[in-house]
């Protein structure tokens, strides 16, 4: 399953476990530009609720999609700030 | 009759109108205070988002050295880190060795009162028991692919948590500044730990 959405950059987490996929994308986040969407494949399914979680309770982001694609979970994170 | 009806409507209509006038002062004093009040509050509210830009704080109290427990405070701190919340993280006592660069490397699971362990606290009790639950344990971190302490330690540092030292401790485990990772913060006491604890949204102790 893909998404439709104009990705910017791609962070590949999977194999490692909480709470490294949310710390990660907030890396990968702070080095993008405002618009630019950020696509993070993890393995760990507490990510789904984690990177929703997180991307609610922090300000300058917006989780645009998130797709469960087999073993992987795929979050596209807009920085919108 | 209809003179009588006429004045009986003036005297009603004249006695309505000054109570009006007294509840509509009365009203409008009323409101004047409220506006003043609301003028206040809302330079108040100005002035504390102003104060901390709406930032949230975090302040944990690190006080145990296994190596179970030294997962949590790490977990939360580098967590809230991402949520750009400000982080500080006391350590104190045995949660010292969690930024003790050689000893974090080397923390040890206690087979002995927890009832967790798939040991009897009587076989637990042997000595070299406590090596081999916590080889078991690391085992078990490894093929999870689950940070180690080191790992999280220093991406907490780098995400900008800052990790206190309690110089107490310090001279008590007869510790060195050199001993600590570099960017964990010495020189601070309970002082220090109670204004961040004073100053934070959300404070615990693990």
């Amino acid at each position: 399953m893909t998404t439709e959405l104009d990705i910017t950059e791609t962070l590949d987490v999977k194999g490692v476990s909480c709470p490294m996929p949310v710390v990660k994308t907030k890396q990968a986040i702070d080095e993008l530009g405002e618009g630019d969407i950020l696509e993070v494949l993890a393995t760990d399914s507490g990510s789904m609720s984690d990177i929703r979680g997180w991307a609610e309770g922090t300000a300058g982001v917006e989780l645009r999609e998130q797709i469960e694609d087999g073993d992987v979970y795929k979050h596209y994170v807009e920085k919108t700030g | 009759m209809s003179t009588d009806s006429q004045q009986s409507v003036d005297d009603d209509g004249d006695t309505t109108g000054d109570a009006t006038m007294t509840e509509t002062e009365a009203l409008r004093e009323r409101i004047d205070e409220l506006e003043s009040t609301v003028a206040e509050l809302a330079e108040f509210a100005d002035t504390a988002t102003a104060d901390d830009d709406g930032q949230k704080k975090m302040t944990l109290i690190a006080t145990k050295g296994t190596l179970d427990m030294a997962y949590p405070p790490l977990i939360l701190a580098s967590t809230a880190a991402a949520f750009d919340w400000e982080v500080v993280v006391f350590h104190t006592f045995w949660g010292l060795d969690i930024l003790h660069e050689k000893k974090s490397r080397n923390l040890q699971l206690s087979s002995v009162g927890n009832p967790n362990m798939p040991v009897p606290n009587i076989i637990g009790a042997i000595p070299g028991m406590d090596r081999m639950t916590t080889r078991m344990m690391n085992k078990r971190i490894a093929d999870n692919d689950t940070a180690t302490i080191e790992e999280l330690v220093e991406l907490s540092l780098d995400m900008g948590v800052e990790l206190q030292a309690c110089q107490m401790t310090i001279d008590l485990m007869e510790y060195d500044d050199d001993d600590f990772y570099e960017g964990v913060t010495t020189g601070v006491g309970a002082a220090t730990a109670l204004r961040h604890l004073g100053e934070s949204d959300v404070q615990l102790m693990i």
